[in-house]
């Protein structure tokens, strides 16, 4: 029986990953943040994690608003990694789980009432890939089966939080319903703080993100009600990205046993990090 | 909730990406998201005004494309900065610059205003 034995929070900020691919590691600037992946790192593979599945939101790297879900998971075996104009980073190409894919999709579709767009071909943006390879091994391949699911959080009407999180428990249950003994992680991606556009352009908000990250633990079902002015409003209009969280968050068990947090703020985004598991 | 835009706009230097914007910006965003493809950014910087004239960008947009204008494709053009980002690859500017534009400011002044310096995409 399958079974979600971790939630990761995490962001997803694309210089993070020209910092992993230049080894910049352990320079003054980014130290800070990869040293705080390490223990999670060792964390999930000493959980024997196999899956993983990756709530994220593609970045125009393959998906274009002239047809634009709200809901997209990939169903295949794997996963190109994409070029988002810069090149195709040097990294093995997702591994994915097809059976694994379609079990969920049915599960979601049919019993909790989900209208997902199923994709056999996905390129894999940032979203996913930014903080990935800082989370699990992956020379010479990829540690772990990963169910990339995509969330419309650009193009508004964007969904609620409270379907988000809705979608979160329905994806418990349908890990739970698998007949094979796969052991999952959950990753909720994307935030803290920041806006990319306009006069606004380079807002943070330090306060807000660690309240987030206290609320996101302790009190999750605050931040269901929050409209996307909200979050918009305190954590900067790209910032509503956090509301992605909450899905890895209601897949969990009410209390939670924290295993460990990191938080950064470096230049134009809160970067944040959170790991945690049911209460025993 | 204006009609035109899909938002009030009372967020101070914000421009909600609504749909209304998006379908504002078809074009000029499906122009900045062909750049992922190799093939066409050195298409585009072989003959930028021809790359553009194929992808049906009006002439403002192709004016404030050339000037580097992101403050006004944002705000007037419908553009995605997620989109607009992609022509750093051409122009060889990263978020910062983009976001310094947008305010008024030199990167330089901006990153006055930062914690830490990262080395981004451009």
């Amino acid at each position: 029986m399958g079974k979600i034995v971790a939630g990761v929070g995490t962001s997803h900020v694309p210089s993070i990953g020209v910092a992993y691919d230049t080894n910049q590691q352990l320079t003054p600037e980014w130290k800070p943040l990869f040293d705080g992946y390490i223990p999670a790192k060792e964390w999930l593979k000493e959980k024997g994690v196999t899956h993983a599945i990756v709530i994220y939101n593609d970045h125009g790297t393959d998906f274009f608003f002239d047809k634009y879900p709200t809901f997209a998971m990939g169903a295949a075996d794997e996963y190109p990694i994409g070029d988002e104009s810069f090149g195709v980073r040097d990294l093995p190409s997702v591994k994915g789980d097809t059976d694994f894919s379609f079990h969920l999709a049915n599960e979601l579709v049919l019993k909790h009432e989900f209208d997902l767009t199923i994709c056999q071909e996905m390129l894999m943006d940032h979203g996913l890939l930014a903080p990935y390879p800082l989370l699990f091994d992956h020379e010479p391949d990829w540690s772990v089966k990963t169910v990339p699911f995509n969330v419309n959080v650009l193009q508004h009407p964007l969904p609620t939080p409270r379907r988000l999180w809705k979608l979160g428990q329905a994806m418990r249950q349908s890990v739970e319903s698998y007949p094979e003994d796969v052991r999952v992680a959950i990753l909720g991606t994307g935030g803290l703080s920041h806006q990319l556009h306009g006069t606004r352009f380079g807002h943070m908000n330090e306060a807000w993100d660690k309240e987030f990250l206290d609320r996101i633990e302790d009190d999750p079902e605050s931040l269901l009600d929050i409209p996307h002015d909200v979050w918009m409003e305190r954590g900067g209009a790209e910032a509503v990205e956090m509301m992605m969280w909450l899905t890895m968050r209601g897949a969990l068990t009410p209390e939670v046993t924290k295993i460990h947090r990191n938080y950064y703020l470096p230049m134009l985004t809160g970067m944040g990090l959170t790991v945690l598991e049911d209460a025993a | 909730m204006s009609k035109e835009t899909g938002h009030s706009d009372h967020i101070p230097g914000t421009h909600v990406f609504t749909g209304q914007r998006s379908k504002r910006g078809l074009k000029l965003n499906r122009f900045a998201f062909s750049l992922n493809q190799a093939s066409n950014r050195e298409a585009y910087l072989q003959d930028a005004e021809a790359y553009m004239d194929n992808c049906g960008l009006s002439s403002w947009e192709k004016e404030k494309v050339l000037a580097r204008d992101y403050k006004s494709l944002v705000e007037e053009g419908g553009g995605s900065i997620y989109m607009l980002l992609k022509l750093g690859s051409v122009t060889g500017e990263g978020l910062a610059s983009l976001g310094a534009q947008q305010r008024g400011e030199t990167k330089e002044e901006f990153m006055q205003t930062r914690n830490v310096a990262l080395k981004e995409n451009e």
